[in-house]
């Protein structure tokens, strides 16, 4: 699904990523960990397109496109969805003309056409309750006087709402308390179709305990350099990254 | 030859043609106002009302002068002057600022004034629309002049619109004066939607009586050059007044909202906001005075102007005023502008939404915050079609006027 060939980036001159190579295939759950810094959300965001990254050397395909020629909206239509790890706030702008503006954009692309309206209300109520989402929230502007947690499950509504290919989840664990967490990755698990894939960015073991991630990545001074199974995960969670990067010779 | 010359020569030229025209109340004010005209000529931008308005380059092109009386049937309510009653009639030219040279030539070239006039006590079920059509093949400069009289307790809801049929440069100068009485309620709405060759000088004038209530909301969606004035004197015990606006300007366009409210008395409440999109190169002022006098403690005031600047060379020239003689009283002004949430932008991207939809909701939803506030709700949601047509460039010039169609 999903190829990252040595792939730098950079930032205001400031190169992040030094070489990434990745290979995320149908139906699989990746898991990136890594200290602060390492790179982990530039990763994200440059798969996404975020305008402030530059891509100096490298390449990515997704479905076989070349992912670094489309615009971010034309990835998302691909089927990339990041759960944002600061989920925007967007005042005015309802829930329901944000969700339906995207789903219809998607729908187009796809040459289809708008949903009806009865269907797409009827949809949104379907995946809201999954995540336990307050019909009020969604009837509020979005993410507005959202609180963290409902943040977090608001972008998860969303990825059920859009059904990528890819989902990316930036650190959807941090600044959850642990019953926001369950709800957030129970919600995760019960809306993302089995042959779709995902990426999951976090520092902890926590979140993975619920996703059971099929392959998990050490991100470290913009290079991948340790790959493993779950396991790895809970040797991190016991051991930290410094014999990592002591195995890795940084 | 100056600008002013012109409107001069003219006047003395048609004086009595204008004057067999009009009525004598508005008659009797004429040479005053004439005066006051030729010896101010156009104010310049050295006058401090006048600071972000260019009124001589405004005024200079050779329009013709319509010089018609109102005719055909007018709604319940409204009459025309030498109609009116005689105490509605008297009030003419009494609330507006005569020392102002552009009310001057409104006065100096007005024949005739539409008066509403709401009697003691009744309630206007429907909004009275005031629609107003710019339409001719020459280049033309209208004096439109409006009075309401909100009689003790009388309500009403009022919609003016300034429309353009035809695409021939039009100036218009109005002055409206509204005069509220004891415990009157007024919503005022003036919602402009004409073209790039439109020019609209505005100058309303309000003088609110104890417990009076006004909601005015002035609205330009498209102009050419528009500078609009709103003076509001709270002159009873427990007065409020809402005075709220919202621009979307882009290309070369010029919005200019020029506000003054001045509490007289003890326990009055006003509340100002003005929101502006400027795409382009289009340039906003807003410049509003909210003058607390001595003895009017209890007043709570607050003055909000927010700008949305989405392209580096739109301007937007903010100035919120505080001025107080009071000790007791509550009062905040400021304002603010910004640029495009980027961040937000690319949120929105991401899911999905192309740049220029998410920018044009961005927009919308800046706006809306205005839109909220009007009480009358089939107008509020008419007006967030309205915008959101306006943002994606669709605003029919005319729609749903029956000249168009």
């Amino acid at each position: 699904m999903l190829q990252i060939n040595n792939l730098h980036a950079s930032i205001g001159g400031k190169e992040i990523l030094k070489g990434i190579n990745l290979v995320v295939k149908d139906g699989e759950i990746h898991a990136v960990m890594g200290l602060n810094g390492a790179g982990k959300s530039t990763l994200s965001n440059v798969i996404v397109g975020h305008p402030a990254y530059e891509v100096t050397q490298g390449s990515i395909t997704f479905n076989g496109k070349d992912l670094l020629s489309l615009k971010p909206e034309e990835r998302a239509h691909e089927g990339i969805f990041l759960s944002f790890q600061q989920p925007v706030e967007i005042p005015g702008v309802s829930m329901v003309n944000f969700m339906r503006a995207a789903l219809n954009a998607k729908r187009k692309y796809q040459g289809l056409e708008p949903m009806p309206a009865g269907d797409f209300l009827k949809l949104m109520r379907e995946k809201r309750s999954i995540v336990e989402l307050d019909s009020k929230l969604t009837s509020r502007s979005v993410n507005e006087g959202f609180s963290g947690g409902e943040k977090k499950r608001n972008e998860i509504f969303q990825m059920a709402m859009l059904e990528p290919l890819l989902t990316i989840l930036d650190e959807t664990d941090s600044g959850l308390d642990v019953d926001a967490l369950r709800v957030v990755a129970e919600g995760f698990n019960k809306l993302r179709r089995p042959e779709s894939s995902a990426i999951v960015i976090t520092h902890y073991q926590r979140l993975l305990d619920y996703l059971k991630p099929d392959v998990v990545h050490v991100l470290i001074d913009g290079r991948i350099v340790k790959t493993g199974g779950p396991e790895l995960a809970t040797e991190i969670e016991s051991r930290g990254f410094d014999w990592i990067k002591e195995e890795a010779g940084l | 030859m100056s600008a002013a010359r012109q409107y001069i020569d003219f006047f003395r030229e048609v004086q009595g043609s204008i004057t067999s025209r009009s009525c004598a109340e508005m008659n009797a004010q004429r040479e005053a106002a004439f005066e006051t005209f030729a010896a101010q000529g156009f104010p310049s931008q050295k006058v401090e009302r006048y600071r972000y308005a260019k009124v001589e380059a405004d005024f200079s092109p050779n329009y013709g002068i319509a010089l018609t009386p109102l005719t055909g049937p007018l709604p319940p309510y409204c009459f025309r002057i030498a109609d009116a009653a005689s105490h509605a009639r008297v009030i003419y030219n009494k609330v507006a600022d005569t020392t102002d040279s552009i009310v001057a030539l409104n006065s100096m070239l007005s024949v005739d004034t539409l008066v509403v006039h709401v009697p003691r006590g009744i309630r206007v079920e429907h909004p009275i629309q005031i629609s107003n059509i710019l339409k001719g093949e020459h280049d033309t400069m209208v004096s439109r002049r409006i009075l309401i009289v909100m009689e003790e307790m009388a309500e009403a809801d009022v919609i003016i619109t300034d429309r353009a049929a035809s695409q021939s440069r039009f100036l218009t100068n109005q002055v409206i004066e509204v005069v509220m009485k004891d415990g009157s309620h007024l919503s005022l709405y003036e919602i402009e939607e004409t073209h790039l060759l439109c020019t609209r000088y505005s100058s309303v004038f309000v003088e609110q009586g104890r417990n009076s209530s006004l909601h005015h909301t002035c609205l330009t969606l498209f102009n050419g050059h528009t500078r609009n004035r709103l003076d509001v004197r709270l002159q009873g015990e427990g007065s409020e007044v809402t005075a709220n606006g919202c621009v979307i300007a882009d290309k070369m366009q010029r919005v200019d909202n020029n506000t003054l409210i001045d509490h007289q008395t003890p326990r009055c409440q006003s509340s100002e906001l003005y929101k502006y999109v400027l795409d382009d190169s289009a340039v906003g002022a807003f410049a509003g005075k909210v003058l607390v006098r001595e003895g009017a403690q209890k007043t709570m005031s607050k003055e909000t102007n927010a700008n949305l600047c989405a392209t580096r060379s739109a301007r937007m020239y903010t100035q919120p005023m505080l001025e107080i003689y009071a000790d007791d009283v509550q009062c905040s002004h400021g304002s603010t502008v910004g640029q495009m949430d980027e961040a937000a932008l690319f949120y929105m991207r991401q899911r999905g939404i192309d740049e220029r939809e998410a920018r044009l909701l961005l927009k919308a939803a800046f706006i809306t915050e205005v839109i909220e506030t009007i009480p009358l709700e089939s107008l509020r949601d008419r007006l967030h079609v309205l915008v959101d047509k306006r943002l994606r460039g669709e605003l029919s010039k005319c729609e749903g006027c029956k000249l168009c169609k």
